[in-house]
């Protein structure tokens, strides 16, 4: 059964007052709840940083629906996170076509910086580094997205002056 | 050419309201109201606006399947999932100029009869969805969007609804399974969203360009649209250029336009890199075959593409370029990787045969592959081919079948040297 005291998360699992207002627009969207369910997990991810078993459970108490079936869908779309991330996540595109213009050595550059791996997070919890598949601005390549924002022709001295302003 | 999908791409501010009617913006819709219901459909068939989603079909022919007269709500859904590699058109249409799209939403709700319309954007895009919320905020505001529209007697919605990243919701019927909540598992067809769609209702889906595309019909008329592009392909479009040229970036073109100026011609790809001859071409994003650099004097359109011994696509008109210097193995073998990952795993065909494939073509790439084993990556490739569910298992067999078909020759220097003698990545 969902505990709100579940210590798979810092404090307890509950929406905040604004996300409770949120949520009931959500509702109102679509004709029935189960719709709201992606939406809610991105609200939820926001709220507490990633989705534990214990946020899922209390997406699924909330929107009524069987734990399996959150778990199922968290699991099958990339950007729910079912693990911790850092503050910053790094998605470099590795797609055709801007393989062929540098985005591996994109990939490369960051790692040797940060001392991580593709999929790993920085021991300081700062920066998560993942590789994306096409993110629409194959006209720029190189390119990456930082935290749902654009840098695009990269350089590795735009690279760095990128990496020191994530803090 | 006379920008008229893009006009106000380099317009300060044009995503505000107060700027795209300062641009002319909502003229359409209020003409719309001032017509008869049933006169739009026609217009949009004669104006010969086919899809810009990948597919190509004819948009009014499309509206036309909804059934009319039902007491169920009918809905539209946008799919704004764009994510076809090679593809960057639609982000710029929602970032710089989403009451386009807002304006062709709410004339296909008077023209159809809907309750509301759902767009579906890739959950990467971020400023795309900041933009069209506020977009939309701004509407119900001033009164062109919830009850009663400008006095119309519309009543009608829009709702901004983010996916999460996977590349098979781009399929309508998984995206409209994404949209209510499931994994993004494609539907059989029939029936047919136009019956059953989104919760369980009559729903149509267009792709983002397709909507933006509705208003500027009305405004030049059906006649002017159909007079801009080929045969069966009316209107100016947005082709997007990518990958080893001199000038990448999005254009506005005629539809027709031939695919040899999209690449060389210096108001568009501006041709190779200097020093550098191109070797291949991708149509219409990654999942269309590709072609050779002799094989470019073709219309850029969807009817001439298909045709021999071309027998590609034109796709969502994302062209992807590359020269010399690049492994058209390592290509399909990146593209493989892509189509392995990205399987929603519904159909063993796709699911199973991707993952060979994959791993086929990354032992060929590295040079640890036996000849036998490029025949049989064909064999695998033709046996996904039309036993799936959905396109993807088509644009699977299709695109990396054409690399092999194409470019044997390649395939077979890498078996025989035992290795890849191109630059490393
Ligand atoms: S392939 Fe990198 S943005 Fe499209």
């Amino acid at each position: 059964m969902f505990n709100p005291n579940a210590t798979d998360i810092d404090g307890p699992i509950l929406f905040s007052p604004e996300n409770e207002k949120e949520l009931d627009t959500l509702l109102q969207r679509y004709p029935y709840k189960r719709a709201a369910l992606l939406p809610v997990l991105y609200m939820a991810q926001a709220q507490f940083g990633w989705l534990s078993p214990g946020v899922m459970a209390y997406v699924a108490q909330r929107l009524e629906l069987p734990e399996g079936k959150v778990l199922q869908v968290a699991s099958f779309y990339t950007m729910f996170d079912k693990k911790p991330a850092g503050r910053h996540k790094i998605e470099v595109c590795t797609s055709v076509p801007c393989c062929m213009m540098g985005g591996f050595a994109v990939v490369r550059h960051i790692s040797e910086q940060l001392g991580i791996g593709v999929g790993e997070t920085t021991a300081d919890g700062r920066v998560t580094l993942l590789e994306a598949e096409c993110l629409a601005g194959c006209g720029y390549a190189p390119l990456l997205q930082v935290n749902g924002e654009f840098h695009e022709n990269l350089t590795p001295e735009r690279i760095d002056a990128l990496l020191a302003t994530l803090r | 050419m006379e920008r008229v999908i893009t006009a106000n791409w380099h317009v300060e501010q044009a995503y505000t309201l107060s700027v795209y009617q300062q641009h002319g913006g909502f003229k359409s819709l209020k003409k719309v109201f001032g017509m008869e219901r049933g006169a739009v459909v026609p217009e949009l068939i004669k104006s010969n606006l086919r899809g810009r989603g990948g597919a190509g079909f004819p948009v009014g022919a499309k509206w036309s399947f909804l059934p009319k007269g039902t007491d169920v709500p009918k809905y539209l859904v946008v799919n704004a999932d764009e994510g076809e590699p090679g593809t960057f058109k639609d982000r710029f249409i929602m970032e710089r100029d989403p009451h386009r799209l807002m304006e062709g939403c709410i004339i296909a709700g008077f023209t159809l009869g809907l309750k509301a319309a759902y767009i579906y954007v890739r959950g990467e895009l971020v400023l795309a969805t900041r933009r069209m919320e506020a977009a939309i905020a701004e509407l119900y505001a001033t009164g062109l969007l919830g009850k009663n529209i400008l006095g119309s007697g519309l009543d009608f919605d829009i709702y901004v609804h983010r996916g999460a990243g996977a590349y098979i919701c781009g399929e309508e019927t998984a995206l409209i399974e994404s949209l209510e909540g499931k994994t993004g598992q494609p539907r059989l067809k029939p029936p047919f969203p136009a019956v059953v769609g989104v919760f369980g209702c009559p729903t149509v889906v267009n792709n983002v360009e397709s909507i933006a595309c509705v208003p500027l019909v009305i405004e030049r008329g059906a006649e002017w649209w159909s007079a801009q592009g080929s045969e069966k392909n009316g209107g100016p479009k947005i082709v997007q250029v990518s990958g080893k040229v001199k000038r990448p970036g999005t254009y506005e073109v005629p539809n027709g336009i031939s695919l040899r100026d999209v690449v060389f011609s210096d108001l568009y790809g501006g041709g190779p890199l200097d020093g550098r001859t191109i070797r291949g071409v991708i149509p219409g994003g990654t999942s269309c075959p590709v072609l050779r650099a002799d094989q470019l004097d073709v219309k850029h359109d969807f009817d001439a593409l298909k045709e021999k011994p071309f027998e590609t696509m034109a796709g969502t008109s994302g062209v992807i370029v590359m020269d010399d210097t690049v492994c058209v193995v390592r290509i399909a073998a990146r593209i493989a990787r892509f189509y392995h990952h990205e399987s929603c795993g519904q159909c063993t065909p796709c699911r199973e045969g991707m993952g060979w494939v994959s791993k086929i073509l990354d032992r060929i790439e590295a040079g640890g592959a036996k000849r036998a084993e490029v025949d049989q990556l064909l064999d695998i490739v033709n046996n996904i081919r039309g036993n799936t569910i959905c396109p993807f298992g088509d644009a699977v067999g299709m695109s990396i079948g054409a690399y092999l078909r194409q470019f044997p020759e390649e395939f077979i220097a890498h078996v025989e040297q035992g290795r890849c003698t191109y630059p490393a990545w």
